[in-house]
């Protein structure tokens, strides 16, 4: 399934956050979605996931979502999001409660996704016992759940320190590699950008607009041994996002 | 050169610790005694004068003389009933109208203003007109109870239902959980903490207006037997009802830290 994204113009009010956005998302690729704070790449992402209307233009869905699947758009945040009175397990079966399976089933996927993201001695632990990157590891699990056809990440790595990101951004590579998905990955570290995605997408400081579209088209599993690629592609990205970040951090909060 | 175990100059001076008091085994209990006992010794050398304040020995005769008769039971029998009968439905009522009105745009801007309007007075003033509505019987004490825990109830709840974590909202949103399971999974659980610390507040109302209601055309309950005391000038009576009073709070305090632990058990 692919998504496309036609005239997309967003404001709060008289303030413009997204101006003219025209986007693709290819089935099977990951897009990275970096700009200055407040240049509205959360707010695209919750336009596209359908937890906010556009104030103009449209978002598209080409194509069916897998079978098997239960939630198309299905988000990891960056906060984790996971409900602190159910275990790990609980919050996994939380979002297949709703669908019509049975107790053997909702248990299959449960220990299924548990498995894929290393997760199967923490079922019962609940969030309080768990680590950042424990969490994180279960909120993914979670989306996994519902065999999502594109998954939208809002900084999933943010919250946690560097050791925990790095071996956090392996294990996103591993899924990937073991079966490719579509996803939109906002960040605001070039680094990670760099590292996942298939194109990245960097917008402008508000109201966003899309500044370049950079496709890098090395496969996911080379670019651990392709540094100095990679860095002439993070330092050209940084070009582009150097001033506008300048401008940005210089702009008073209600002005 | 010095050995690194001898300290060359000023040693650096501690100055953290403190500010966390600690439970001390057994001194509470041990400040009970000791008050009940110079209470006691007071009374039998004479320093406490037996009218004014009764020795703590009569009044646990007192106390006794009500279980060998039986009375006891009577009393506690109508007073529990009260105030179980007032509290939960005011209770329920209460966490009904607080889901409304945190969740329903029209039930927050019809209510609110009511409901600050009315949580001020004192709902035993409320009483006579009780009596006239619900009789003098037991319909108008259960609804001056009910009245009394119905409001901070609703607050509690509310605020309890405000404070549920947004982002957690949306996550069941963008799962595409239903509405009604979002209030059952997402919303109510999130909400019990404060609608839990509500039913203290509204427990020691509902004893307090229990008492109250009792004093006014009751034969039997705890208030009646303080009352009834008191216009005898039966001082050591009187102080055995206001103990029964005591432990009937502290139970009911008791059995909502059981519950709090129960409901409570996924926080640390």
């Amino acid at each position: 399934m692919d998504l496309h994204i036609v005239g997309l113009n967003h404001r709060y009010g008289d303030m413009p956050v997204l101006d003219g956005i025209d986007l693709r998302i290819e089935s099977g690729r990951i897009v990275c979605l970096i700009g200055p704070s407040g240049c509205g790449k959360s707010t695209l992402l919750r336009l596209i996931g359908g937890l906010e209307q556009p104030t103009d233009g449209a978002i598209g869905q080409i194509g069916e979502p897998p079978d098997g699947c239960l939630n198309p758009l299905t988000y990891i945040f960056q906060d984790f999001a996971l409900l602190p009175w159910r275990t790990a397990r609980g919050n996994i079966s939380l979002v297949l409660e709703d669908h019509d399976l049975s107790e053997r089933e909702t248990g299959r996927i449960v220990d299924d996704v548990l498995a894929r993201t290393d997760l199967s001695d923490f079922g019962n632990a609940f969030p309080r016992q768990l680590s950042g990157g424990m969490k994180q590891r279960v909120a993914i699990a979670r989306a996994l759940a519902v065999n999502p056809a594109v998954l939208l990440m809002d900084e999933p790595l943010s919250a946690l320190d560097g050791q925990t990101r790095a071996l956090l951004m392996d294990d996103l590579i591993g899924l990937w590699t073991r079966e490719p998905f579509t996803a939109v990955y906002v960040t605001h570290n070039l680094q990670e950008a760099v590292r996942l995605g298939h194109k990245i997408v960097v917008l402008s400081r508000r109201p966003g607009r899309i500044r370049d579209q950079v496709a890098i088209n090395m496969p996911l599993e080379d670019r651990p041994d392709a540094v100095a690629e990679l860095a002439q592609t993070q330092r050209y990205l940084w070009e582009l996002l150097r001033e506008e970040a300048q401008a940005a951090d210089r702009e008073l909060a209600d002005a | 050169m010095p050995d690194a175990r001898t300290l060359a100059g000023q040693p650096v001076m501690f100055r953290g610790g403190g500010f966390a008091p600690r439970p001390v085994g057994p001194l509470g209990p041990a400040v009970f005694i000791v008050v009940i006992g110079l209470w006691e010794m007071g009374s039998r050398i004479g320093w406490i004068a037996p009218l004014v304040l009764p020795a703590p020995s009569e009044a646990f005769a007192a106390l006794a003389y009500l279980f060998e008769t039986g009375q006891i039971w009577r009393h506690l029998e109508a007073s529990v009933s009260r105030l179980v009968i007032g509290w939960s439905a005011g209770m329920a009522l209460g966490v009904a109208i607080g889901f409304a009105i945190g969740l329903f745009s029209i039930a927050r801007s019809g209510l609110v203003p009511v409901v600050a309007a009315l949580f001020p007075i004192p709902k035993i003033a409320l009483l006579p007109l009780f009596i006239v509505w619900f009789g003098i019987g037991e319909g108008s004490k259960i609804a001056t109870i009910l009245f009394g825990t119905l409001f901070p109830t609703v607050i509690a709840t509310y605020g309890g239902v405000d404070n549920v974590d947004r982002s957690l909202i949306r996550m069941g949103q963008s799962f595409g959980l239903s509405w009604w399971s979002i209030v059952r999974k997402i919303v109510l659980p999130g909400a019990l903490p404060a609608i839990l610390s509500g039913t203290r507040i509204s427990a020691s109302i509902a004893i307090i207006l229990l008492v109250a209601a009792e004093m006014i055309g009751a034969e039997y309950g705890i208030g009646a037997y303080v009352l009834l005391a008191g216009n005898l000038a039966a001082t050591d009576q009187l102080i055995a009802g206001v103990a029964m009073l005591s432990v009937l709070g502290l139970t009911v305090s008791w059995l909502i830290g059981r519950a709090e632990r129960y409901f409570l058990r996924w926080r640390s």
